[in-house]
């Protein structure tokens, strides 16, 4: 939401230390840096496809060995059993236990071509190139009087919150949109965040390594576009 | 700019029956957690009609147009004739096509009023 690099690693930390099982959610994270489950010393970490240019449908779930073997099969299904007679079943190894029925071929295949085109171009490379162009869109923004930015400084993904004047998000990014620029307006799924901040909503740029400083150029125009119809 | 017409920007800025109501029968609030948008209906009420209606809010021009366009439509109506009013009779009010995300914020207000008469009747029946 405000684009901040969460300390994960000393979470996880803490985590294994008191024996808590560390579960993260990295579907914000993996499509814009690298991360590494091992390194990380997570015991499950997701992701989804659908944010790193893979199709819709798919994402990963990974978990340490030890803990996917304890868990029971959440779904029943062709090719999740190893043995079945009239009195028991069992289950077959991981990670087929968890994958009953026909699986998503198309999405799979899909996914693993987005991950392999991430990499080619370096998963380091993609997280420079998003920082500059947030750096670029803060200074863009601090030179309007009428926008807030939320969060406009440390160390962050490509992510920019802010608002204009009191405008709500919800006005402001349909008349964005208009002009031809996708953000998201809102509470983006945290809303304890927003009550902390004293606001309704943000208005939020995320860009990935397909923007440009050109798109933060019109997105610009359009603030300037929100101001004009809101005046 | 067809989303944000003049006459939506119009009540926006200067909304039409704003405000408290003294001797108001209904003061009934709902609110879009979804988006933080707030509504309050006041109405005043003879025979089951609205004698006189205002409102107090807060959030998105899409939110506050409709509720101040419904308090020009509503007043003299019956309770029967408010609860017939269909959200293609607010959109018809707004002249936009509205998403599934914003018709919501658009029919804030008529759900605060149909609500406030509910809330009416059921006061009145429990002799209250």
């Amino acid at each position: 939401m405000l684009g901040t690099i969460n300390p994960i690693k000393e979470l996880i930390n803490l985590c294994n230390k008191n024996d808590i099982i560390s579960v993260i959610d990295a579907a914000q994270s993996v499509p814009h840096m690298k991360i590494d489950v091992k390194d990380l010393n997570c015991d499950f970490l997701a992701f989804s496809g659908h944010k790193m240019l893979a199709p819709t449908g798919i994402g990963v779930l990974y978990g340490k060995a030890q803990h996917l073997n304890e868990l029971k099969p959440f779904l029943l299904g062709g090719g999740m059993i190893s043995k079945v007679t009239r009195t028991e079943t069992l289950w077959n190894e991981i990670p087929w236990k968890f994958e009953a029925g026909t699986p998503n071929i198309s999405g799979a295949i899909g996914l693993k071509t987005a991950i392999q085109y991430l990499e080619e171009i370096g998963m380091n490379k993609i997280l420079e190139h998003e920082i500059e162009l947030a750096e670029y869109c803060i200074e863009k923004l601090q030179e309007i009087p009428e926008v807030t930015i939320y969060h406009p400084d440390s160390s962050r993904i490509g992510v920019v919150s802010f608002n204009i004047k009191t405008i709500h998000p919800h006005d402001a990014t349909q008349v964005m949109d208009k002009e031809g620029v996708a953000v998201r307006g809102g509470h983006h799924c945290a809303m304890p965040l927003m009550q902390n901040l004293g606001i309704n909503g943000t208005v939020r740029a995320s860009f990935s390594l397909y923007n440009t400083k050109e798109d933060i150029d019109i997105l610009i125009v359009s603030v300037k576009k929100v101001l004009e119809v809101f005046s | 700019m067809d989303m944000y017409r003049q006459q939506i920007m119009d009540h926006f800025k200067s909304p039409r029956n704003f405000g408290k109501l003294p001797d108001a029968n209904i003061n009934f609030t709902d609110h879009n957690p979804f988006c933080g948008d707030e509504i309050t209906i006041h109405a005043k009420i003879k025979e089951e009609q609205i004698e006189e209606v205002k409102f107090e809010g807060k959030g998105c021009a899409i939110s506050q147009a409709s509720a101040s366009m419904l308090t020009e439509i509503a007043k003299g109506k019956t309770f029967e004739e408010v609860r017939s009013i269909k959200s293609e009779q607010i959109k018809e009010l707004l002249g936009v096509d509205l998403g599934p995300v914003r018709i919501k914020c658009a029919l804030l207000g008529l759900k605060a009023l149909q609500k406030g008469i509910i809330e009416f009747l059921l006061r009145k029946n429990s002799g209250v």
